[in-house]
């Protein structure tokens, strides 16, 4: 008989790509512009984590999924009102910046003591989940960390797929290059894994688990502590966003082989 | 890198309004179940409507697979379940007409087609929401409610059928041609009805189970017209009839339908009784519509506001854009980054487009928020006269007589006591939804649908095309069906016709016009002080036409007389849009501060939309201007060069005379007043100046409205250049 989870997610939120995003500097350093004002979006690697970890609490009886979110109070709530509709979850509110400038080290750090503080968590039967990347900054380290600040060795990143086998163990396919992917097995929690895209589509929003989920998420916020994240010694050289570069050629009839030896040589000219 | 936005620039528009905004704004930042819906439909409507359009399928008037494929995205989304209760498998407590109207607003921002479909359904149930047994609410809103997880059932669909007579489409309701007759009424048994019924252009039709039909006894045995509920599994004929050929909202199933089916006594929505062997509806069909139709068509008003809106960010996104695919243009030129935006022309428009929005969308969550007030009294009220012993008929008449009253006693702050009595309060609140829905349903599709135009204009030959951007042209013609359909603008005016003239919406209306006055004093660029001017003229108007007579001596406010009542509604709506406009925006900008996330753009936003108000503002006193000047001098005949009317005219005769003994009265007098010369020649001209005895209060209201105005073009200046500046996303987020 399975054994179920306690599945902690750690997610926040990023500004809606659509919208125009231009770094400005600001009093507390670096910042996106309007970005209070921007409409946002569950970061898309962290809204992967959190399908994945109710998909996998609903085959584990008796599982509980919390999400673990930093962010202004205000931001987190109207991401809520999306994210609360897609899958059952317990939100664990922290009233501070989501902003991609900021520490990932100090970050974790709130991170970790908001997943140690849960108070029903059963740290044996831990899994910890969250973006190997971010929308908004792509450190790679934060979830590491975090992990780390709470004693779990087993970690797994770029992870597009978990499955429990029937002895309780766990299978891991973690990205590779190529695309091809790394098989890992985990005998049992606690384990902390980065996941990248895995393999469910997005859920529809359903109101019904919306108005269950916000029973408990509206309180979580109004209970928010703030939460500073700690930025001293942190200093920014230079911000800009990605180019977009377009050189087009077109060459009829080139064999593959051509096709392979120009682009290995562009890319080391990288 | 820049530096972050200057003190100065905090007092610009930063940004477009978001969902934080909306919520204050339209007064639901309090509830997370109606922001839920929100992000739920707008779901849909970004991602399965919007594709859908995208891909063509507006092309075809028939129910596709692929337009089927919504209805259960609507089920999934919570979109069907919204008009439900929690115990009839919705997730909305309490009254839903704020919610109805929310969800119309986001489908209608992509296609108002499916905001009509998803909408249909309510319809079709409204009749038994409002006037149904217990027994018929539960049976069917239960069944229509979408399946809950591990429920193995389809949802129940409604179609709402009311068109007569047929040919036409559309409906006179005092003419019913669907009949109703008793083919078998066992003893002591329930009565078998025969229902014969057409249908045209009738909504859901391609899929409904049931239909919710309006028909007329044709047996001595049945009092009067009723309501009565169709299901396809009835015996006889349930023919969905052949698709409507419509040129819009193409998203929604119409048809013309043929019934003729056996049905038992127990369909009658609301009831019946057994008097002498009569069947007696407890509700005939125009008090089962009237209850319907006074909520419904509030959000298709809404419809067509959230289209203006919606054009705003296609509209910059492509004047800013214009020029960038010319070699000559380069990042950094003016034309590049402003593109058509360099002109004033454009900007100035696209300031009127979204300015109408606005006005439209509070003026319609206005009403819905209103009805959502209602609702709930209406029942208690209902109770209340019920335990009063006031039954229906005269001793109904008598008892409104004195609730009116006292609502009036009330309002003149003769008897406050009454702040607490139900039936008092709902009389006022009454009086006000009356005029509400009509003016959003006729103002917003209306004067909507005439700027909706003017947005597709605003995209060139783009916006006639199925590529446009935001898919203005398809909104563009579907706003004339909103215009139409649920009463068309003729229905509206009559209603607002005779329900503006009541005393206790008067009453409150001169109380409004005090309230602008006080809000002009605290945030003089709203544009208030002219809205109040406006609204005094309108009242002036008003009084004057009850009391005058044209110039052949028939009487100017008569119901049949339209071209006064109806010019009148028209202009009355003008000032309700433009109210609530400024309403809105004072909420916003006592209520934003509390939301940290509005903190950085509010001063800009509030200001900006501050301005739209005072463009809007002077739109409506410039109409009212218009329409009540015409009305007041336009029934008066002109007088013209003959002895009668000559009678004030001064003689070149006698004006020589006098010129001896006060010298240069001759000159003086030609330049202020009519001349005949001793040839008997005049000035050419229609005739001698029109005079204005009895009219002078009315000269010096409009002289001091048009002082009024005073300003208005400097904030459409404003508005205008901040339009310029305004951030918009880098791509439409539609379709998903």
């Amino acid at each position: 008989m399975s054994q179920p989870f306690h599945i902690v997610v750690c997610g926040s939120i990023v500004p809606d790509p659509l919208q125009m995003l231009e770094p400005v500097t600001g009093a507390a350093g670096p910042a996106l512009k309007n970005e209070m004002m921007l409409p946002a979006v569950l970061d898309p690697w962290a809204a992967h984590a959190l399908f994945e970890a109710a998909h996998l609490a609903a085959k584990h009886a008796g599982s509980k999924v919390w999400l673990v979110s930093l962010g202004p109070k205000a931001k987190l709530q109207q991401v809520m009102l999306t994210v609360a509709q897609k899958v059952p979850f317990e939100l664990v509110a922290l009233d501070g910046p989501a902003s991609g400038f900021c520490d990932s080290l100090a970050t974790a750090q709130v991170l970790a003591d908001a997943v140690a503080g849960i108070p029903a968590l059963n740290r044996d039967r831990l899994l910890l989940f969250g973006g190997w990347e971010s929308a908004s900054r792509g450190a790679g380290s934060t979830m590491q960390i975090v992990a780390e600040r709470l004693g779990i060795s087993e970690q797994f990143q770029g992870v597009d797929q978990l499955t429990v086998r029937e002895d309780g163990s766990m299978e891991i396919l973690e990205r590779v290059e190529g695309g091809r992917h790394l098989v890992s097995v985990c005998s049992a929690p606690p384990a902390a894994f980065g996941w990248a895209t895995g393999h469910l589509p997005e859920p529809r929003n359903n109101p019904q688990v919306g108005m269950t989920n916000m029973k408990t998420i509206m309180p979580a916020l109004q209970r928010a502590k703030a939460s500073a994240v700690a930025a001293d010694g942190l200093r920014f050289a230079a911000v800009n966003v990605p180019k977009l570069q377009r050189q087009t050629r077109v060459v009829k009839d080139m064999p593959p082989e051509e096709i392979a030896r120009e682009l290995v040589a562009w890319i080391r000219e990288k | 890198m820049p530096v972050a936005a200057s003190e100065k620039q905090k007092d610009d528009l930063q940004a477009l309004p978001g969902d934080e905004v909306r919520q204050v704004m339209w007064r639901f930042a309090g509830r997370y179940d109606l922001q839920m819906l929100v992000q739920s439909a707008r779901e849909v409507a970004r991602g399965p409507v919007a594709r859908l359009v995208a891909q063509g399928a507006r092309a075809d008037h028939g129910w596709t697979p692929a337009k089927n494929e919504l209805l259960k995205a609507y089920d999934e989304s919570g979109i069907t379940g919204v008009f439900m209760d929690p115990e009839q498998g919705g997730f909305i407590e309490g009254p839903k007409n704020l919610a109805l109207a929310l969800v119309a607003f986001e489908l209608a921002w992509v296609d108002a087609g499916a905001a009509t479909g998803s909408l249909a359904g309510c319809l079709a149930l409204a009749p038994i929401h409002e006037r149904g047994t217990a027994e018929q609410q539960q049976t069917y809103l239960s069944r229509c409610a979408p399946a809950q997880p591990g429920e193995a059932r389809l949802p129940w669909r409604g179609a709402f059928c009311l068109t007569e007579p047929i040919p036409y489409v559309g409906v006179d309701t005092g003419q019913l041609g669907g009949k109703v007759r008793i083919v078998d009424w066992p003893e002591g048994g329930e009565p078998v009805l025969q229902v014969e019924k057409r249908g045209r252009f009738i909504t859901n039709m391609g899929f409904a189970n049931f239909v919710t039909a309006a028909v007329e006894s044709d047996d001595p045995r049945i009092k009067g017209t009723l309501m009565v509920i169709l299901e396809e599994g009835d015996p006889g004929t349930f023919d969905r009839g052949t698709p409507t050929r419509k040129l819009v909202h193409q998203l929604s199933s119409t048809c013309d339908p043929v019934f003729n089916l056996r049905v038992p006594a127990s369909r009658i929505i609301g009831g019946y009784d057994v008097r002498d062997g009569v069947i007696v509806p407890h509700y005939n069909h125009s008090e089962v519509i009237e209850a319907v139709f006074r909520r419904t068509r509030v959000t298709v008003g809404i419809m067509t506001s959230a289209k203006l809106l919606s054009a705003v960010e296609p509209v910059i996104r492509y004047q800013r854009s214009r020029f960038r695919g010319g070699a000559a243009t380069g990042p950094g030129s003016p034309r590049y980054d402003l593109g058509l935006q360099m002109k004033e022309d454009v900007v100035h428009r696209l300031v009127d487009v979204w300015a109408t929005g606005e006005a439209s969308a509070s003026l319609g969550f206005e009403a819905a928020r209103l009805f959502d007030r209602l609702d709930p009294m209406e029942r208690l009220r209902d109770r209340v006269l019920a335990e009063r012993g006031v039954g229906g008929g005269m001793a109904a008449l008598r008892a409104r007589k004195q609730i009116n009253k006292d609502a009036l006693a009330f309002l003149c702050g003769e008897r406050p006591e009454l702040a607490d009595d139900v039936v008092v309060q709902t009389a006022l609140l009454d009086s006000i939804a009356n005029v509400l829905c009509p003016a959003c349903k006729l103002w917003n599709t209306g004067v909507g649908s005439r700027m909706m135009r003017e947005a597709v204009s605003l995209m060139g030959g783009y916006g006639i095309t199925e590529d446009c951007p935001g898919f203005l042209g398809y909104k563009w013609m579907d706003s004339q069906l909103e215009a139409t359909y649920e009463g068309p603008e003729a229905v509206q005016r009559r209603q607002l016709g005779v329900t503006m003239t009541d005393d206790l919406f008067l009453m409150q209306f001169r109380g409004w016009i005090r309230e602008l006055r006080r809000v002009a004093n605290d945030h003089p660029g709203t544009g208030a002080c002219a809205l109040a001017t406006a609204m005094q003229m309108w009242m002036w108007t008003l009084e004057h036409l009850r009391e005058s007579k044209d110039a052949d001596g028939a009487a100017l406010y008569h119901s049949s007389r339209q071209g006064v009542t109806f010019a009148l509604a028209d202009a009355l709506c003008w000032l309700l849009a433009s109210r609530a406009q400024i309403q809105d925006v004072l909420e916003l900008a006592r209520m934003g501060p509390e939301n940290p996330a509005l903190a950085d753009g509010l001063p800009g936003l509030v200001s900006f939309l501050t301005d739209l108000c005072h463009v809007q503002s002077a739109h409506a006193a410039g109409e009212v201007g218009r329409i009540c000047a015409e009305l007041v001098f336009g029934y008066n005949r002109h007088p013209r060069w003959g002895e009668q009317d000559c009678a004030a005219c001064y003689s070149a005769t006698e004006l020589e005379a006098w010129e001896s003994l006060i010298p240069g009265i001759d000159g003086a007098a030609r330049g202020l007043t009519d001349v005949v010369e001793n040839d008997g020649s005049h000035q050419q001209k229609a005739g001698p100046c029109a005079r204005y005895e009895g009219l002078e209060p009315f000269q010096r209201m409009r002289t001091r409205m048009d002082g009024c105005l005073t300003g208005s073009r400097l904030a459409k200046d404003r508005a205008a250049d901040a339009l310029t500046t305004v951030m918009i996303p880098e791509a439409a987020d539609y379709p998903r």
